[in-house]
């Protein structure tokens, strides 16, 4: 392993200095050309649909008291599962680099298996669970307890769907490092909270951050599992990808692609961010040698 | 600290590590634990540290039960093999750890931390190291630092788990001395664990043989080397050869090899001869030895013998008669030692 990363910065200096001569320009152009299309083409449309009409109208789609809930209630969604994830995934990879058990293998697949599973389905398990037919649907009612087309169902349906992203970030680095620098210090006299803030922690903290950026992205895009236990009830549980889709298809162009615009700023301020964590997890990574 | 374990039980899943360890380790010493791989010595220094438990048995810490006694209460400094030095903290960061995480009563004050970490990096002869990253020193230097933040909490037992593993040969060499004089000076009880035998007879006042989560004898270095216990001890110590030899009445049965019998106290039965290249003779005249090839490296021979089809090697010093190659020659086996049973095991 070790081996393999010593490896890798002088195989890359040798590929760069190879293709300086001879550059499969036939490979990089289609590809460049691909990438304009599918992705750049795209992103400008959004925001030049947005600004077609100027800026006036765009301000007073954003000012919308629906399009202001629907802002509120992408971040409460977010605020609320990106924290629950980031705690349960650090345990569950905690627990899976760190330690051999039996079913350990079986844990890896199950924190794999909301990325295998279409979210419409992650949503109506939720529905099947707590709607109005589901099973425990009439035991909620009696009580006064709303979750499907309520905040609690959005919660639910985007955590489940985010869940991977923490976790998946952090066992390999994880199972890379051992378990070593924290017995040292314990053998030190560090208690397991001490240990953990002062050792694991600071050792892993550029791939948590990475984790939980992907996970916040994700949560305040996601749309499928979301649209299953929302309820469309504009200003109440619509987010904002679903805000986007009942403007588009009530021909309120403007208001779609502000909104819509939004979004895809945060995903421009999220690839910047990931482009600077892996950055930094790549002199972290360096430091290991 | 003295030091009491009474035997000593853990097998993990059915596999077992420690198989009734009992051993009793005097305030000051400096003790090797020596064995193959697999032997149980890093389990053993893991269970002494309390980073792994056991299943029966008791260890003592200078007459203390340390039965449910977590490692940070232990007082064990515990030197890793790989040396786990915190990668994100400096040199001086590392060794302050010990002071800096206790509890506002019991830490000294960050100028008396700060005195402390200097002096033991003055000890440990790396005094101008304390601003650097553990990625940005040497092997030798990081297990200097690893050493160094042990010792910062004043640990009752050091430990060290393969310290020189990790080190190239000359490196080794240095650290071995300079180590072993520390321990001298300061006055530790430190317990060491290697794989490598001239390390061990090299550094330890008493070493402990283990072989399957066993400790097959524990002795000097003299003793050990002179007297060892069983075949065992003896092979694993040094280079030896193995030769059956049936013991009839008394009479150890060496014709297969062209050397005379030995007298032993053995019983009847199968028995194994193990002897060192250096005790093994040659004697001019009409034997059943050929000699195939000699070698001359420093001070002695390595002369190559081929018995009935045994291969021999015998060490031979430089002013002893010496065979030519292709000649015969008698063998003299008389200072092997005998151990029951045969050399399969």
């Amino acid at each position: 392993m070790l081996i393999g990363r010593t490896a890798r910065p002088a195989s890359v200096v040798q590929s760069r200095a190879h293709h300086a001569t001879h550059r499969p320009w036939w490979l990089i152009l289609p590809t460049l050309g691909l990438m304009g299309v599918f992705l750049v083409l795209p992103l400008c449309v959004v925001f030049y649909e947005a600004m077609s009409r100027g800026l006036d109208p765009m301000l007073a789609a954003l000012a919308e008291p629906d399009a202001l809930s629907a802002i509120r209630l992408t971040l409460l969604v977010a605020a609320i599962s990106v924290p629950v994830n980031a705690l349960c995934g650090l345990a569950a990879a905690w627990c899976i680099g760190r330690f051999r058990f039996p079913g350990r293998s079986l844990l890896m697949t199950l924190i794999e298996l909301p990325f295998s599973v279409s979210p419409v389905i992650s949503g109506l398990v939720w529905v099947l669970l707590f709607g109005a037919n589901g099973w425990l649907g009439p035991w909620l009612d009696t009580h006064g307890v709303r979750i499907i087309f309520a905040l609690p169902g959005l919660v639910l349906a985007t955590t489940f769907v985010t869940f991977p992203f923490v976790a998946r970030s952090l066992i390999p680095l994880m199972q890379d490092q051992g378990a070593a620098e924290e017995e040292a210090a314990l053998t030190l006299g560090a208690s397991g909270w001490q240990t953990f803030f002062r050792v694991t922690l600071p050792n892993i903290r550029w791939a948590l951050l990475y984790g939980v950026l992907l996970c916040n992205a994700r949560a305040m895009g996601e749309f499928g599992a979301v649209a299953v236990v929302s309820g469309h009830v504009r200003g109440q549980t619509l987010t904002m990808p679903l805000y986007v889709e009942a403007l588009f298809n009530d021909y309120e162009w403007v208001g779609a692609f502000t909104v819509a615009a939004l979004l895809s700023l945060l995903a421009l301020v999220t690839l910047a961010v990931k482009l600077f964590l892996e950055w930094r997890m790549d002199l972290h990574h360096e430091s290991l040698l | 600290m003295n030091l009491e374990l009474r035997d000593l039980h853990r097998s993990f899943g059915g596999v077992t590590a420690l198989d009734g360890i009992s051993l009793s380790v005097p305030d000051g010493e400096f003790l090797a634990l020596l064995g193959p791989s697999g032997s149980g010595k890093t389990t053993l220094l893991r269970v002494l540290a309390g980073l792994e438990f056991v299943d029966t048995g008791e260890i003592l810490f200078g007459g203390q039960s340390m039965r449910g006694v977590p490692a940070r209460e232990r007082r064990v400094g515990l030197v890793f093999q790989h040396y786990a030095l915190f990668r994100h903290m400096t040199v001086a960061r590392n060794v302050a750890f010990g002071l800096e995480i206790r509890p506002r009563r019991d830490r000294p004050s960050a100028a008396a931390i700060r005195d402390k970490v200097a002096e033991l990096l003055d000890l440990m002869g790396i005094g101008e190291l304390g601003g650097r990253y553990p990625d940005q020193i040497s092997g030798g230097q990081r297990q200097r630092v690893a050493l160094a933040r042990a010792l910062a909490i004043d640990p009752l037992l050091l430990l060290l788990d393969e310290p020189f593993g990790a080190l190239d040969a000359r490196v080794r060499k240095n650290l071995r001395i300079w180590l072993r004089d520390l321990h001298d000076r300061m006055g530790w009880t430190s317990i060491f664990v290697t794989h490598d035998q001239s390390e061990a007879l090299e550094m330890a006042d008493r070493v402990a043989v283990m072989r399957a989560g066993r400790i097959e004898q524990v002795d000097t270095p003299e003793r050990l080397y002179a007297e060892p216990i069983n075949a065992f001890v003896h092979g694993f110590l040094g280079e030896a050869v193995r030769l059956d030899c049936p013991v009839r009445d008394g009479r150890a049965d060496l014709d297969r090899f062209g050397a005379a019998p030995i007298a032993t106290s053995l019983p009847t039965g199968p028995a194994v001869a193990l002897i060192r290249p250096h005790e093994i003779a040659l004697r001019p005249g009409p034997g059943a030895a050929r000699v195939t090839s000699i070698h001359v490296s420093g001070p002695l021979h390595r002369v190559r013998v081929s018995v009935n089809e045994t291969i021999l090697e015998a060490l031979l010093p430089a002013d002893a008669w010496m065979p030519s190659v292709g000649s015969t020659c008698v063998v003299d086996l008389s200072r092997a030692r005998l151990y029951p049973g045969n050399s399969i095991r």
